[in-house]
Parts: C-alpha cells; structure tokens; sequence
C-alpha cells in the first residue's frame, strides 16, 4: 500500500496547497466556530462566575463554591425581584398573546377598511426608540393621575409585546391553507368547531413561539420598565442598580438558569417536533 | 328550513345561477339538472366557470342571482356544514395535525356520532389502506392523499359528492388507475358523483353525462359518446378530442339526409345530426373515421378527392396522415394499422372518404379554432 503511494506516476500534492484546500474546504466551519464563540463568551463568562466565592464583588475570581446555586436567594432583593419580573412577565405575556393573535387573525384573514393602515401601524412600536415609548408612557400615565408601579408597567410590556405577537402569529396564520377551514366545513363543523379543531390547533405553533417571545422581551425590559415602574424593583432593575456597587453572583445563578430553562425549552421543542415528523 | 338541509335528498337543481365578481361573469345564467345516483362531469378548460359552480354547490360561495335545489329543499344561502354535501378538494386538504383515522372520522364526529371506528375501518378498507390508520397526511404519497381525501367524504354519505379536479396532482399512470377506482368505488356506494375536471379523457371515461362548460355557460350536455360523435358546437368538437371542420354549403334534401357541397363535391349527411341555421355549413368528420385510398381505387360512402399526403407519423397501433386538400385545408386522418396494407408516403395521390352517418353539421358561422388550443396540457397526453 504504502510503495503504491510512492509511485512515482502518482504527483504529490505540495504541503501549501493541500493547506489552502483543506482552508477552502472548512472555512465555512471555521467562521462558525468563530461566530459562535463570539456569542458564547458571554454567557459562558456569566455561568462560570456563578460559581465564585465572591462576597460583594463578583469581578474577580476568588475560588470555587456551590454556595451561590445552593442560595439563590441570598443577595437581598434578588428573589423578591425576580417575582415581580416573572409576575409581570407572565401577565404580560397573557394579554399581549390574547391581544395580538385576535389581532392577527383580523389583519391575516379579513378584508376591512383601515387594515393596511392596521397593518403598518403595529409596527409602529417596534420602529420606536424605547427611550422614547418609556418616557412617553410615563407622562401619559402622570397625566391620568396613575402612579407608576406594577400595572403600569404591566401595561406598558403590554403594549410593546403585542406588535411581535401579531407579526409572529400573522406569518403562521399566512401559511396557512384556507382550503383547510373549507374543508372542515365542508365536513359539518361550523364556524367555532373549525376554529377549535383546525384553525387554532394549525396556528398554535406560531401562537406559542409569539408567547415565549413576548415573556422573554418583557422579562428582559430596562428601559420602559425603568419609567414606569416608580419604586417596583425587576430583576433588570435590580442587575442595574447593584452594578454600581458590585452585582452580587445570585444574579449569575438566575442569569445561567434562564439561559438554561430557555435553551432546554428550544431543545424540547426540537425534540417534539421531530417526534411529530416521523 | 335550514336544518331540514341536511337530510335533503334527490336530485340537484341549479336554476338560473350568475355568479359575478364585479363585471367579470364567472358563471352566466346557467340552468342545470344532475339526477340523483349518477356520475356527472363538469369539463371545460380553466377560467370557464365549473369550478366556481362547484363551490356554490359546495356552499363556499353564494350565487349572485338564482337558486340551488337539492330534491324540493332550497340550500342556495346554506352554510357548507347544513348541507349533506361534501367535497373532495384538489389538493386534497386533509388536516396536516389530525391522523388518518381522525381526518376520516372528523365528518362523523362533528354530526355527534360516538361510535365512528367501525366506519372508518370499513372506509379505510375501501380504498385499500387499512394499514394506514394512525399515520400522519404528510407521510403519504400523491395517491395515498387522494384516496383518504375520497374516504374522509364517503364516510359520510353525503347526498352528493363533489370532486374538484380530484386526479390532477397524480401522474398519468396513476390518475388511470384512479379514473377506474372513482369508477367502482361510485358503483359500489351508490352516490351521487360531481367531477370538474379540465381532462376530457377524464370525463369521459369515468362520467355517463357530461357538460362541456365555456366561458361561464353550458355549450353542450349529453353522454360521452353523444357529445363526442355528434357535437353541436365547434368549441364541444375541438375540446373533446380532434375534428376536421370542412366548410360548406347545404345543396338539398335526399330522404332523411342533406346533400351538403363540400367545395364543389358533393356528400351527405343525416338531417339530424345537422345544427346548421341556414344553408352554410361546417361539416365535421373526427379524423378516425376518415378512410384513406389510392386514386381509382372504389370506395363506400362520402368521397373527397383530390388530395396528397402532407405529412406521415406512424404511431403504433395507428398512422396519422396530415392531408392536404385541393382547397388549400389540412385534414387530420388516422388509419388503424390493422389491415397489413403499406401505408402511404408523403407526397401520395388519395382519396378520402368516410361513413355519411358519422358526418356532424356545425352553423356556418362558427369559429373553427374555438376549443383547440384552450389546454395544451391535454394535448400533449395525446
């Protein structure tokens, strides 16, 4: 074998170009890795010092420790925080999920006058500065004499959710074959049946992928909730304000979980589907 | 009145029906009667309006003008589940979540009946693809889809099936097959069949009457064989399969026939297979009823003479000959291969001649070319 690759008739290819070609061949998968490690730094950064025995500070590594993970709620206000973003996150999420998808549904499906102007206008707040949404909600809220606080804040994630709740369900909702809806009628189901048993089933997809998006951007929100919450802490809130003295490595812990909790979901998703397929 | 939809049975009645969307006329006054328990075909090229028919008849659409019966109960306002109607669409439109034994049983279970397994086996069964039960739509074939579509309609047995071009995503050999399924599976539950198809080979294989739609309204009505030797109109002549359309003038009476001129030579017709108005006249023959002979030979029947062979393309079981006549026409003749003579050569003198029965009489005003290049589709299934 090995005299038949010394064959004289065979050319040997130069080390420099068997380089470049490999280079060609992976470069793709090199510029991955790249990107990918770009993203990840991050996150792996504030995973690793959720373990630091950090006291105060959690800038510079002082040695390993579980204690962080065991007492997630050991910085003050950290736990108290978290509840009221994961409150606010979750009723924001169920109102601006029920709001947009009827949204949706009326500009996906319906002719009416007004619904290409509908149809730019929902836009209009993901187009919008946050700064300037944020502080133009807090004076609308002085100007009705309502102090900032839970509700307002509740409403204020509200209203900007919504805009990505409709686009995510309308594109569901435009992929969908209206020959489906004519069929289950055809097939005695009237008009509530068939959005039961076809319509909604068929959109729910796009109805969730809209509700996970909508919890993460409000559970995420600084700028408008900054306004309008008056003396409510959030977890971003609390992340902003105990930066200035030293974020604490409790918030690394809540920081890793909810990068975990939503990486575990996507996988489950993932997982389900392709149980689906085949 | 509308609950009483449902059960309606008997024969469809379409009275009068115009369906417009703005100024365009989809279907224009059309009046139409499909007896209860037949197979009916609705043929016409795309854009002539049978598939916006079907879809009043289906409830999906309401007329702009006329009335829907079915038996003596009017469903023309109907919601599509008040009526015992159900469809076949043409993509088939099974529910891409449920599985194949709940899109079946999806009709059934709607009209509140609990016990829905033993018909859906039983359906599954006819359309051999028991096996099939708790797979998913989409991991079926082309021909599975189409059939389980068929079954989730039958279960029901609706007064009336309706099926929008039901073969046209299947490939030839398949959609074949299929014609002779549809065929039996009709005769075997005794229902009432609506087929819209563009496929003349379709309708007319499967249907016992044909309409041949055109441009919103019904040119002619009748049994395959009807439609196809004795058409009255240039548009039913071309669309279904091939015709020589001669011009000529009606030159007298001879008993029960006409004597037509056909560029100074003279044949006959029988007077009723004529739809001529006045004396001008196109007489139509089909190009397989043309016989080809060498000059002097004698032949039966009408004779044109005259003519050389353009063009020759052997095909197998037959021969089609392009023949050019003296008056500058080209006329198409098959020859069945079937008789061990040579067959002719290009540039050949003959005669051609035919059986006066199987000459048909269009007015002499028609356009000719009405029909031939509405679906170039089906032309090349030639």
């Amino acid at each position: 074998m090995s005299q038949k690759v010394k064959d004289a008739s065979i050319p040997t290819i130069p080390a420099k170009a068997r380089f470049s070609r490999w280079f060609g061949r992976n470069l793709l998968r090199i510029y991955m890795i790249f990107g990918f490690t770009y993203l990840f730094i991050p996150v792996a950064y504030t995973f690793a010092f959720s373990f630091n025995d950090s006291g105060k500070s959690n800038l510079i590594w002082k040695g390993f420790t579980l204690s962080n993970w065991q007492n997630p709620c050991g910085a003050p206000e950290v736990c108290n925080a978290l509840g009221n973003s994961i409150k606010i996150g979750l009723l924001a999420t169920t109102f601006s999920t029920i709001l947009g998808t009827m949204i949706a549904f009326a500009i996906g499906r319906y002719q009416f006058r007004g619904r290409s102007s509908s149809n730019l206008l929902i836009f209009l707040p993901m187009a919008t500065p946050e700064i300037v949404l944020g502080a133009s909600l807090l004076s609308l809220f002085l100007v009705f004499k309502i102090n900032p606080g839970f509700w307002p804040t509740v409403i204020a994630h509200v209203m900007f959710c919504i805009s990505f709740v409709v686009v995510t369900v309308k594109a569901r909702i435009a992929s969908l074959d209206p020959r489906l809806e004519q069929a289950a009628m055809d097939l005695y189901a009237n008009e509530l049946e068939t959005f039961r048993r076809v319509t909604l089933p068929l959109v729910a997809p796009g109805i969730a992928g809209a509700a996970l998006l909508a919890f993460s951007l409000s559970f995420d929100d600084f700028i408008i909730t900054n306004f309008n919450s008056g003396t409510l802490i959030t977890f971003p809130k609390f992340v902003y304000v105990s930066a200035a003295r030293g974020i604490p490595a409790q918030a690394n812990v809540i920081g890793s979980s909810m990068f975990f909790l939503a990486l575990a979901i996507v996988i489950a998703g993932q997982l389900v589907k392709r149980k689906k397929t085949r | 009145m509308s609950s009483d939809a449902i059960s309606a049975r008997g024969d469809l009645r379409l009275t009068r029906i115009t369906k417009s969307y703005g100024d365009f006329k989809a279907v224009d006054d059309l009046t139409l009667t499909i007896p209860k328990g037949s197979f009916f075909a609705l043929l016409g090229p795309s854009g002539c309006g049978k598939t916006t028919t079907l879809r009043m008849v289906a409830g999906l659409e309401e007329p702009t003008v006329g009335s829907i019966h079915l038996g003596d109960t009017d469903i023309t306002t109907t919601r599509p589940y008040q009526r015992p109607i159900n469809t076949v669409f043409q993509n088939y439109a099974l529910f891409p979540h449920l599985t194949i034994f709940e899109n079946i049983a999806f009709g059934l279970r709607r009209r509140g009946i609990k016990d829905v397994k033993e018909q859906v086996d039983k359906v599954l069964n006819l359309v051999e693809l028991p096996h099939l039960a708790e797979r998913k739509p989409t991991q079926l074939s082309g021909g599975q889809q189409q059939r389980i579509a068929l079954a989730r309609a039958i279960v029901n047995r609706p007064a009336l099936l309706l099926l929008d071009e039901p073969l046209g995503a299947l490939d030839l050999k398949l959609r074949r097959q299929m014609q002779i399924e549809l065929k039996w599976i009709q005769r075997e539950v005794g229902l009432t069949f609506v087929h819209v198809t563009h496929d003349q080979e379709e309708a007319m294989t499967m249907a016992d009457t044909i309409a041949v739609m055109n441009e919103g309204k019904i040119e002619q009505m009748g049994s395959p064989a009807d439609l196809y030797d004795n058409p009255e109109t240039a548009f039913v002549a071309n669309f279904l399969g091939q015709s020589n359309l001669i011009k000529g003038k009606i030159d007298g009476n001879d008993g029960d026939n006409l004597v037509v001129d056909l560029y100074g030579q003279k044949v006959s017709m029988p007077k009723k297979r004529s739809h001529a108005v006045d004396t001008s006249l196109y007489a139509g023959i089909r190009p397989e009823k043309f016989r080809i002979s060498r000059l002097g030979t004698p032949v039966r029947g009408n004779t044109l003479t005259g003519g050389h062979i353009e063009d020759v393309s052997y095909i197998g079981v037959s021969t089609q000959y392009v023949v050019a006549m003296p008056w500058g026409q080209e006329v198409m003749v098959f020859e069945q291969n079937d008789d061990g003579v040579a067959p002719f050569d290009k540039g050949d003198e003959v005669n051609i001649s035919w059986e006066p029965t199987f000459t048909f009489g269009l007015r002499g005003d028609e356009d000719i070319e009405a029909g031939t290049e509405v679906n170039p589709e089906e032309l090349e299934e030639q």
